[in-house]
C-alpha cells in the first residue's frame, strides 16, 4: 500500500480492516482519497459505506462517467522539430479535431470506461471518491446505486446518455440530456465535437429538419504535455509557498 | 358508467413559470398531480466536452454561462479545481475579493429567485424591487470585469485585476437626468468599496421591505406553507444541498464546514428551517441575503485596511504585466506561451466544491498533464433538486407546480450544461 497523509492514514487502515480485498486500490492525490472497487463488490461496499456508523456517507454528491481513451496523448511533435514554429502541432486526432467519418479507431484498451462517485459524510465531515471500471468495453455494465442513494437516478441516466454505460437495476434508464431520438453517446472520446447532425427549420416543408453536419472540425490550440518540474514538483505535494513556487 | 382515466398534460417548454426550458409531463387525477416527469436537456451545450478541447483558461467563460444568475460562484469552483491540481493558492487579498464577490453573487441570485418566485405566485411588485437592487450589484460586476453578467473575473492564482479606485458613474441621457440621475449616482463618488459600503448599509432595510410584502402575507403563506415538504432524511437521500437542504433542518454549509477562500475569517450564521416546505426555504434564503450583506461588510473592512497582490507572481501560470512584457524578453516569452499554448497542469484528479447560492457546485477534474483538461464534470445543485420533482409534486395540485419549480430555484444553464 502507498503512503498516505496523516489525515488519511488511519481512515485507509479502517477501510482496509472493514473491506479487505473488496477494495482494489487506494489512491491519494492532493489530500483527496480515491478507492477503486470492482463491479462485483460495488453495491455491497456502497451499501456498507452508507450504513456503517463509523463511515456514514449519507450523501452521494456526484456521479460522473469517464472515457479513458486517449489518456496521456499529445499532439506536439518534438522529435523532428523544425524551424517552422507552430507547424509542430501535428494533425493528430485529439479532442474536437475529427468528424464522425475520420474518428479514431478505438483500439482495445483495458478499463476504458469508469464511473466516479463523490461521497460526502455530513456526520464526519469527510469526502470520499469511489471509482469503478466497467469490465467490458463493448458493453460496459455497472450495477446501479439507486437503492443505496435514491438521488443517483438522474446522474446514472446522464452517464448512460453521454457514455453508454448501462446501470443494471436502474428502473428508468432513458436518455436525459440529448435530443429525442439521438444516436450515439456524445461524450465518448471517439465521438466528434461537432456532432453528426444539424437541426434547422425548413420553410418549404414547414417543419424542423435534421441534416448531416456541415461545419469543419476546428481546434486552434494543440494538446501539449510538458513535464515542467520548475513550478510544480509532485514530490512536494501540498507543500507549496503562498506565491505558488515550490519550496526548495 | 364510463371509464375515468388520468389526464396527461404537457407543461412547457415555453411557459412563463417554467424558468427557462423545462418540459414537464404531468399525469393528473382531476387537479391533483399523480406523476411529474421532467424532460430536461433542451439547453444542453456539452460544456464539459467543449472544455476538453480548450486550454484551461479559455473555459472560465463557459462557467459563467452554466448557472447564469450566479456566475462568479461557478468560476470559483472551476479555478479552485485547477489551483488544487497545480498546488497553488491565490494571495490573501484575492481570497477576500473572491469571498466578497461570491456573496454579491449570492445576493444577486437570491434577488432573482425572490422576484421570480413571487411573480410565479402572483406578486408582481417584489420582482420590480428586486431588480432595482440587482442593477446596483451588476454595476459592481461591470466595474471589476467590464461585463455585467459573464465576468470571467476569477483566474487560477487570483483574480484578473484589483478593485477599481473609482466607481463608474451613470452618464446623463434623455432617460436619466435630474433627480433620477442624482439618486443613481449618490453612492458613486468614491471607490467600489465605498459604493458597496453604502449599498450594504442600505440593503438590510430593503430586505425588510420585501419581508413586509411577503412574510406575513396571507396569500403568500397559503401558496407556500406546507407545499413541497421534504424531510431531512429524504433531502439527504435525494442529494439536496444549499437552501434546499437547510430548509429541511440540516445545518450544512460548505462555507462553515469546509471553508475555502476567506470564509474562515469572517463571521456569519447559517439560517436553518424546520418544516422543509416552500415557506421555510423562502425564510432561509431571505435570511441568507442579510448574512451575505454582513460578510460583504467584513470583507470591505479588510480590503480597505490591507493592500497587496491579487494574483500570484508565477509567470508559468499568470501572465506578466504589460510593462514587464514590453521591457523584458523573458516576460514576453511567458506572455506569448501563456496566451497561445496555456499552461500544463500536472497529472491527477480533484474535486473542488463551493457553496453556490443554489447549493453545492462542484467541479471534478482529471488532468493527464496536458494544457487541456482530460475530463471535467460539473456537479450542478439544480440537477439533483429537479430530479426530486416527481417526489415533491406527488399529491399536490397543479397550481403548486409553479411554487415547486420556483422554490427549487431552477436555472437551466446548470442543469443541462
Amino acid at each position: 500500500m502507498n503512503s498516505f497523509s496523516s489525515l488519511n492514514q488511519t481512515f485507509v487502515e479502517h477501510l482496509d480492516g472493514l473491506f479487505g480485498h473488496k477494495i482494489d486500490s487506494y489512491d491519494e492525490h492532493r489530500g483527496q482519497l480515491t478507492i477503486t472497487i470492482a463491479p462485483e463488490h460495488w453495491l455491497e461496499v456502497a451499501h456498507q459505506l452508507r450504513e456503517e456508523p463509523s463511515l456514514s456517507f449519507e450523501q452521494l454528491t456526484d456521479l460522473a462517467g469517464v472515457d479513458y481513451l486517449g489518456f496521456g496523448d499529445d499532439e506536439w511533435e518534438t522529435a523532428e522539430a523544425t524551424g517552422s514554429g507552430f507547424s509542430r502541432g501535428v494533425d493528430a486526432l485529439g479532442p474536437g479535431r475529427f468528424s464522425w467519418a475520420e474518428r479514431p479507431e478505438s483500439e482495445v484498451i483495458d478499463n476504458r470506461f469508469a464511473v466516479v462517485v463523490q461521497l460526502l459524510s455530513l456526520k464526519h465531515n469527510r469526502r470520499l471518491r469511489l471509482r469503478c471500471f466497467a469490465p467490458n468495453d463493448e458493453l460496459p455494465v455497472i450495477p446501479s446505486l439507486i437503492d443505496v442513494w435514491n438521488g443517483v437516478n438522474w446522474y446514472e441516466r446522464e452517464v448512460f446518455d453521454l457514455y453508454g454505460i448501462i446501470f443494471e437495476g436502474h428502473p428508468d434508464l432513458r436518455r436525459i440530456l440529448t435530443d429525442y431520438g439521438f444516436i450515439g453517446h456524445p461524450f465518448r472520446k471517439d465521438f466528434p465535437l461537432i456532432g453528426n447532425v444539424t437541426v434547422r427549420y425548413d420553410e418549404q416543408k414547414g417543419r424542423v429538419v435534421y441534416e448531416p453536419v456541415e461545419i469543419e472540425p476546428r481546434v486552434l490550440v494543440p494538446r501539449v504535455i510538458r513535464h515542467d518540474s520548475r513550478y510544480v514538483d509532485e514530490k512536494l505535494d501540498g507543500k507549496h509557498s503562498k506565491d505558488g513556487r515550490a519550496e526548495a | 358508467m364510463s371509464e375515468i382515466r388520468n389526464f396527461t398534460m404537457n407543461f412547457g417548454p415555453q411557459h412563463p413559470a417554467a424558468h427557462g426550458v423545462l418540459r414537464l409531463i404531468l399525469e393528473l387525477d382531476g387537479e391533483v398531480v399523480v406523476r411529474a416527469d421532467p424532460h430536461v436537456g433542451l439547453l444542453h451545450r456539452a460544456t464539459e466536452k467543449l472544455v476538453e478541447s480548450k486550454p484551461y483558461n479559455q473555459s472560465i467563460g463557459y462557467m459563467d454561462r452554466l448557472d447564469y444568475v450566479s456566475m462568479m460562484c461557478n468560476e470559483h469552483a472551476y479555478v479552485r479545481a485547477i489551483e488544487q491540481l497545480m498546488g497553488i493558492e491565490a494571495p490573501e487579498r484575492a481570497q477576500y475579493i473572491r469571498t466578497m464577490f461570491d456573496e454579491i453573487t449570492r445576493i444577486l441570485n437570491h434577488l432573482m429567485w425572490l422576484g421570480s418566485n413571487a411573480l410565479d405566485l402572483g406578486a408582481m411588485s417584489v420582482f420590480l424591487y428586486a431588480f432595482r437592487e440587482r442593477e446596483n450589484l451588476m454595476d459592481c460586476y461591470e466595474a471589476v470585469s467590464g461585463a455585467r453578467m459573464h465576468a470571467t473575473y476569477y483566474r487560477p492564482g487570483g483574480v484578473y485585476r484589483d478593485l477599481p479606485d473609482q466607481m463608474p458613474k451613470v452618464a446623463e441621457s434623455r432617460w436619466r437626468k435630474g433627480k433620477d440621475l442624482e439618486r443613481m449616482n449618490r453612492w458613486r463618488d468614491g471607490s467600489l468599496l465605498d459604493f458597496l459600503d453604502h449599498f450594504t448599509a442600505d440593503f438590510y432595510s430593503k430586505v425588510d421591505d420585501y419581508e413586509t410584502l411577503l412574510t406575513d402575507n396571507r396569500i403568500w403563506k397559503q401558496r407556500t406553507v406546507g407545499i413541497g415538504a421534504v424531510s431531512a432524511d429524504r433531502a439527504l437521500q435525494m442529494g439536496f444541498t444549499g437552501p434546499m437542504l437547510r430548509g429541511s433542518g440540516v445545518a450544512w454549509d460548505l462555507r462553515k464546514k469546509q471553508p475555502y477562500a476567506a470564509y474562515d475569517k469572517v463571521d456569519f450564521d447559517i439560517p436553518v428551517g424546520t418544516n422543509g416546505d416552500c415557506y421555510d426555504r423562502y425564510l432561509v434564503r431571505v435570511e441568507e441575503m442579510r448574512q451575505s450583506a454582513g460578510i460583504i461588510r467584513q470583507c470591505i473592512d479588510w480590503l480597505r485596511a490591507n493592500s497587496g497582490p491579487v494574483m500570484i507572481r508565477n509567470f508559468k501560470v499568470s501572465p506578466p504585466t504589460r510593462e514587464e512584457m514590453k521591457d523584458d524578453m523573458e516576460a514576453l516569452i511567458h506572455h506569448f506561451k501563456l496566451f497561445t499554448e496555456g499552461y500544463c497542469v500536472p497529472e491527477g484528479e480533484t474535486y473542488a466544491a463551493v457553496e453556490a447560492p443554489k447549493g453545492e457546485f462542484g467541479c471534478y477534474m482529471i488532468s493527464d498533464g496536458a494544457n487541456k483538461p482530460f475530463r471535467v464534470h460539473l456537479r450542478a445543485p439544480g440537477f439533483a433538486h429537479l430530479s426530486a420533482m416527481n417526489e415533491m409534486a406527488k399529491g399536490h395540485m397543479l397550481a403548486d407546480i409553479a411554487a415547486l419549480i420556483a422554490t427549487q430555484d431552477i436555472v437551466f444553464g446548470e442543469i443541462d450544461r
